[in-house]
């Protein structure tokens, strides 16, 4: 379960979030709208570690653990996964050596047995299959010279090997076209379970066709102004994000 | 002996010489036997500065050393001509494909000594060789080789070096390369070790259609001092030249890269290209970049890039999201500009060679 209690951050001096309360329960999936410079994305980075935002007040409990303690490598193997709208390319690093680096990395924090290059190979070519990717993707560096459609599916990639307990998607949808949609929309359904849940960051409510959200939530200035059943995300794309700020 | 070049001279602008000047060398002590390279290549080996025909492999096309006159106004080619007593001397004739052969110089000794070997390659029409080249050694040396290439019509030599020199050692290699039509140069050189040292290469593209690429990887860390050097002089139409020169410099190391290109009026179509990548792991480190392009002919394609900088914190942080502890992201980042640095060496037993020195200079980093 994530718990994120009363949640300031700044980059500098500029205040972006300013108060965020939000309970992701075990098993559940939450959506997060708004509208442009509401703080959305700062919420991923402070979630997931990224140097440049400072924590002025609040708390960020995942599973008893309090996330803002812990380095980025560490919540990932807490099981915190981001899904950025950016995935950033990595010249000379091949994406088998890569994803194997990273899910070995997990499994030693975790107390697993590391898996050998026969092993992962095996496990990295069944999660391409099921992503309907081009095997030669495990052979090719990191996202360099990926079609933006190429660059979220290896996000997904990264997100089925490792298995996180809590995503967050933040904008994964931006630039997709219908069938990139379906296969990051697939890729989260495939994840869910019990102890699954994910935060879908998304300004339009296309992606949410395709994942069903359990509750909305809708951040504006730096807060939670309203949450909802998923209806609440229609409803958003017909009216707009007009008056909810004042809400 | 001719006076050693000083930081008053442009060329040698980024590069003093006062270290290596301030130390009295004495002529090569005799050498023991060293540990040398597995590679199951035919060799020569030079040890401090003399050939040693039990070590090295008898070679058909290999000749006796004969000293030469030094008509350039270089002064470290200058003093290598007063001094030079031996080195390798190679004519592979016209048409033949000799493969791979092994160039080692290993030097050692207790008190400085400096020794300067001269080597003569020529290449007749068609020829090929591939010339592996490793410089090794411990204690203070200086090592001032120079070494005259001829590749005739569509001549083809591959030229890979390793200077992975005594950490006390001084380093100074001078470089000709002459081009026919059709000719091709290939090299490259991995700069690792040596307190100090400079690979200069001028590369004449003298014949319709010749190629020459010059590519180099410095790794230095600690106070060492790397300079790569060229100057590509086009003087025939359609001829290509190319370089990219990748260097990591730790601690307080320094770094240089001048690349001069020269076009002379009749060299029209010419296609020339240089880039320097530097990735700086210390806030000590330096790395002086100095492109020059002089074109006197109007229909060329000559281009030139630089960048120098750290690693790219989005780059650390991506990966430590996945779980890869930080260090272990950065030594990633690292292996990974390193490795594309290794892209233009094809030859396998160099690949491996150079990748086992990289490989070594990370691992004591």
């Amino acid at each position: 379960m994530l718990e994120i209690k009363n949640l300031h951050a700044r980059i500098g001096d500029k205040e972006i979030l300013r108060g965020v309360n939000l309970t992701v329960p075990d098993g559940e999936i939450h959506a997060i709208m708004g509208p442009n410079g509401a703080g959305k994305s700062t919420l991923s980075y402070v979630l997931s570690g990224r140097e440049g935002y400072e924590v002025t007040e609040g708390e960020v409990i995942y599973n008893g653990q309090n996330l803002l303690d812990l380095e980025p490598e560490d919540r990932a193997a807490a099981g915190i996964f981001l899904a950025f709208q950016y995935p950033v390319e990595l010249p000379g690093v091949g994406n088998a050596n890569f994803l194997r680096t990273a899910l070995n990395a997990i499994r030693r924090k975790r107390g697993e047995e590391e898996l050998d290059a026969v092993a992962f190979l095996k496990l990295a070519r069944a999660a391409v299959r099921s992503l309907h990717m081009k095997e030669d993707f495990l052979k090719r560096n990191v996202n360099v010279g990926f079609s933006g459609g190429e660059k979220k599916r290896n996000e997904m990639l990264q997100m089925a090997l490792l298995q996180p307990g809590l995503a967050i998607l933040d904008e994964t949808d931006s630039g997709l076209d219908i069938d990139a949609l379906k296969i990051v929309a697939d890729g989260v359904n495939a994840l869910r379970a019990p102890k699954f849940s994910a935060l879908i960051i998304t300004h339009y409510q296309r992606l949410l066709d395709h994942i069903v959200p359990d509750v909305v939530h809708v951040l504006a200035n730096g807060r939670i102004v309203r949450s909802g059943p998923k209806e609440l995300a229609l409803e958003l794309e017909e009216r707009g994000y007009a008056g909810l700020e004042a809400a | 002996m001719t006076a050693l070049p000083t930081k008053k001279l442009e060329a040698w602008r980024y590069t003093d010489l006062r270290p290596l000047s301030s130390i009295e060398f004495s002529a090569p002590p005799p050498a023991g036997v060293p540990a040398l390279p597995e590679l199951a290549l035919p060799r020569l080996v030079f040890l401090n500065g003399v050939l040693a025909a039990e070590l090295s492999s008898p070679l058909a096309f290999a000749q006796t050393f004969t000293a030469v006159a030094e008509e350039s106004a270089q002064p470290l080619a200058r003093i290598n001509a007063e001094q030079a007593h031996d080195g390798a001397t190679l004519h592979i004739p016209a048409g033949v494909d000799v493969g791979t052969v092994l160039l080692i110089s290993h030097a050692s000794g207790a008190e400085p000594f400096a020794f300067h070997l001269r080597h003569r390659i020529t290449l007749g029409a068609g020829a090929k060789l591939t010339l592996i080249e490793i410089a090794k050694g411990g204690g203070v040396y200086w090592h001032n080789p120079v070494t005259d290439i001829v590749l005739e019509h569509g001549a083809a030599l591959t030229h890979i070096r390793l200077q992975d020199e005594s950490r006390e050692a001084f380093n100074l290699a001078t470089i000709r390369a002459h081009m026919a039509e059709a000719a091709s140069y290939e090299h490259f050189t991995a700069t690792i070790g040596a307190k100090l040292s400079r690979t200069e290469i001028h590369a004449t593209l003298a014949g319709f259609g010749a190629l020459a690429h010059l590519n180099a990887a410095q790794l230095l860390k600690d106070t060492q001092h790397g300079d790569f050097t060229s100057v590509v002089a086009h003087k025939a139409p359609s001829c290509a030249s190319r370089q990219t020169v990748k260097s990591v410099l730790a601690d307080t190391a320094r770094g240089v890269f001048q690349g001069r290109i020269e076009v002379d009026r009749v060299a029209q179509k010419t296609d020339g290209f240089q880039l320097s990548q530097a990735l700086l792991l210390s806030p000590g480190a330096e790395m002086d970049i100095k492109p020059e392009l002089q074109i006197f002919a109007d229909d060329v394609k000559c281009s030139h890039g630089a960048t120098i900088g750290a690693l790219d914190e989005d780059q650390v942080f991506y990966l430590r999201s996945r779980g890869i502890p930080e260090a272990q992201a950065r030594s990633m980042l690292i292996r990974a500009f390193l490795e594309a640095a290794l892209e233009p060496v094809t030859q396998p037993d160099a690949k491996t060679l150079l990748e086992a020195a990289i490989n070594n200079w990370w691992v004591k980093q």
